[in-house]
């Protein structure tokens, strides 16, 4: 009786990944492997260790390192608190806390320049608590509070899921067999929170790495990220998109080594989703 | 006493976190009302008029119309292609499954800005970028998130209910509109409210698969940000924020409601 066959329904989906996902990947490869007259090279692969490119990309990678980090040893404790308190996984306390990611990325960036520009109000406030003013307006400093307040929530959100998850029987037996805080932390709550915990470092990790529109608007141009290199190379009077998709080819074999050096430790578990 | 303590160092926290989350925010509210233009730290006499000039202002508004309509549109192609192939998934093998999930974390995997200049390459070779362009490119980076709402509904659901309904002589697609759909329901709102949010905060992306003259808010603060037209950005921010309680008031209701009604009944979920 001519039965439909479901499996058709994942159709339109292959055709668009592999139209909008794939394709342009392999783009990125070609362009990346050849030169301007469309020969095979390792140029543009390997210029990702010329110094010019190699101390943005370090850099890149220790910001985002310091970022990944700070979110991660301010939202945990939050997350341990918030899961004290909240009943279940959407109460308001918890949207509360994420509501600021709504705001519009770039009007929270904005936010940030206020505050820290030379004459802005952190410095107001400074001097009228007569303290002395701090420049941080331009420096990795003022980049890596940026970074790690528009990320914040991608941190939280998956440990907090990952903590509402566990039974609290466990740790109420654990107490009852005289398990102290710290045991109960280490033995019961950290491992039963690391799939939450390794989605929120990637989620954060990621984009931070490649971030370069933040360094743009806080680092004033002066703190030269791999994120920018690879604009300027697309974007600026003396663009090649070849040496631009090698850069990026570069950028995401990084990230995919960081990646599968760090879910080496990840069980294998099933990842908490952020939502 | 130690438990006391502890209680009050941990409130004491969440105040502290909050306060940092919100300052930015309240600056931005309290920026838009300040009358000063050149320098938004002092103050400078409470006016209204950054939302006069915002009204009128066609760069921003434009900015503001095509960012919910990118948002919408991606995300609606996004969530129904999304729920599809995860209802294609049901009855797959599980290579093929694990291909297709595999594909799905490319996006996510990849970081934005090669996302988009992979796209780019693709759209300036074969097309002009164009609006059209720009919201391919943002079901593109949006889909993952709705799959991977989606996807656990319909491992959890119970096929036993659907295949009664074709017993009973229910055709397929009746049965997956009837008896499915609403049971992954919950999966597919928070798979599209994900979708939506990932695209209305999108730079990156846009940012290199825009046409000329078309700007989403991101694309134009970051255009306009050093010139004149602040104030009315800091109102427009404003606004949003005014929308965005309106809307957390709203859903947190619901959720309450629902959760009442559950617990009523004594359902667990």
């Amino acid at each position: 009786m001519g039965k439909l066959n479901s499996r058709l329904l994942a159709g339109p989906y292959i055709i668009w990944m592999a139209l909008f996902t794939v394709i342009p990947l392999c783009l990125v490869v070609y362009n990346a492997f050849t030169n301007t007259g469309g020969t095979f090279t390792l140029e543009n692969v390997a210029s990702i260790f010329d110094p010019v490119n190699s101390k943005p990309l370090w850099l890149s990678f220790k910001m985002s390192l310091v970022v990944t980090a700070v979110c991660f040893l301010l939202s945990f404790p939050l997350a341990m608190v918030l899961w004290k308190y909240s009943k279940n996984k959407n109460s308001l306390i918890v949207m509360v806390f994420i509501l600021p990611m709504w705001m519009n990325f770039m009007l929270r960036t904005l936010a940030w320049r206020l505050i820290l520009l030379n004459n802005g109000f952190l410095n107001h406030a400074l001097v009228l608590a007569g303290l002395n003013p701090v420049y941080l307006m331009n420096t990795k400093a003022a980049i890596i509070l940026g970074t790690a307040y528009d990320y914040f929530p991608f941190m939280l959100l998956p440990i907090y899921n990952a903590l509402v998850k566990i039974d609290k029987d466990i740790i109420n037996a654990a107490k009852d067999l005289g398990a102290t805080g710290f045991v109960i932390l280490k033995r019961i709550i950290l491992p039963l929170s690391l799939p939450g915990i390794v989605s929120g470092i990637t989620m954060v990790f990621v984009p931070s790495i490649s971030e370069f529109v933040i360094a743009d608007m806080l680092g004033g141009g002066k703190v030269y990220l791999i994120g920018n290199v690879i604009e300027q190379a697309f974007n600026s009077g003396y663009a090649d998109i070849h040496l631009g998709s090698g850069l990026s080819l570069s950028l995401m074999g990084i990230i995919v080594i960081s990646m599968l050096v760090y879910r080496f430790f990840d069980k294998g578990e099933e990842g908490s989703g952020i939502w | 006493m130690v438990n006391k303590v502890k209680n009050t160092a941990g409130k004491l926290y969440l105040v502290l976190i909050l306060l940092v989350l919100y300052m930015p925010i309240a600056l931005l509210v309290v920026s838009s009302f300040n009358a000063s233009e050149r320098n938004k730290a002092i103050w400078g006499g409470f006016t209204i008029s950054a939302y006069k000039k915002l009204i009128h202002d066609e760069t921003v508004m434009d900015a503001l119309y095509t960012t919910l309509i990118l948002a919408g549109g991606a995300a609606f192609i996004a969530t129904v292609l999304g729920t599809l192939v995860c209802i294609g998934m049901i009855n797959m093998k599980k290579h093929s499954k694990s291909f297709i999930l595999g594909v799905t974390q490319i996006p996510l995997l990849n970081s934005d800005i090669v996302t988009g200049i992979a796209l780019m390459l693709l759209f300036t070779r074969f097309a002009e970028l164009s609006f059209a362009t720009m919201l391919v490119a943002h079901v593109t980076f949006i889909i993952p998130y709705v799959v991977l709402s989606v996807q656990p509904k319909v491992v959890q659901m119970n096929l036993s209910t659907y295949e009664a309904a074709l017993d009973l002589g229910a055709s397929q697609l009746y049965a997956m509109w009837k008896v499915m759909l609403p049971e992954i329901m919950p999966g597919i709102l928070s798979g599209f409210l994900l979708a939506f949010t990932m695209s209305l905060d999108d730079f990156s992306v846009t940012y290199f698969t825009k046409a000329p003259g078309i700007h989403t808010m991101s694309t134009m603060v970051n255009a306009e940000y050093r010139k004149g037209i602040q104030t009315e950005i800091y109102a427009l921010s404003t606004i949003i924020f005014v929308i965005i309680l309106f809307v957390l008031f709203i859903i947190n209701r619901r959720t309450e409601k629902a959760a009442r009604l559950e617990a009523e009944s004594g359902v667990e979920t």
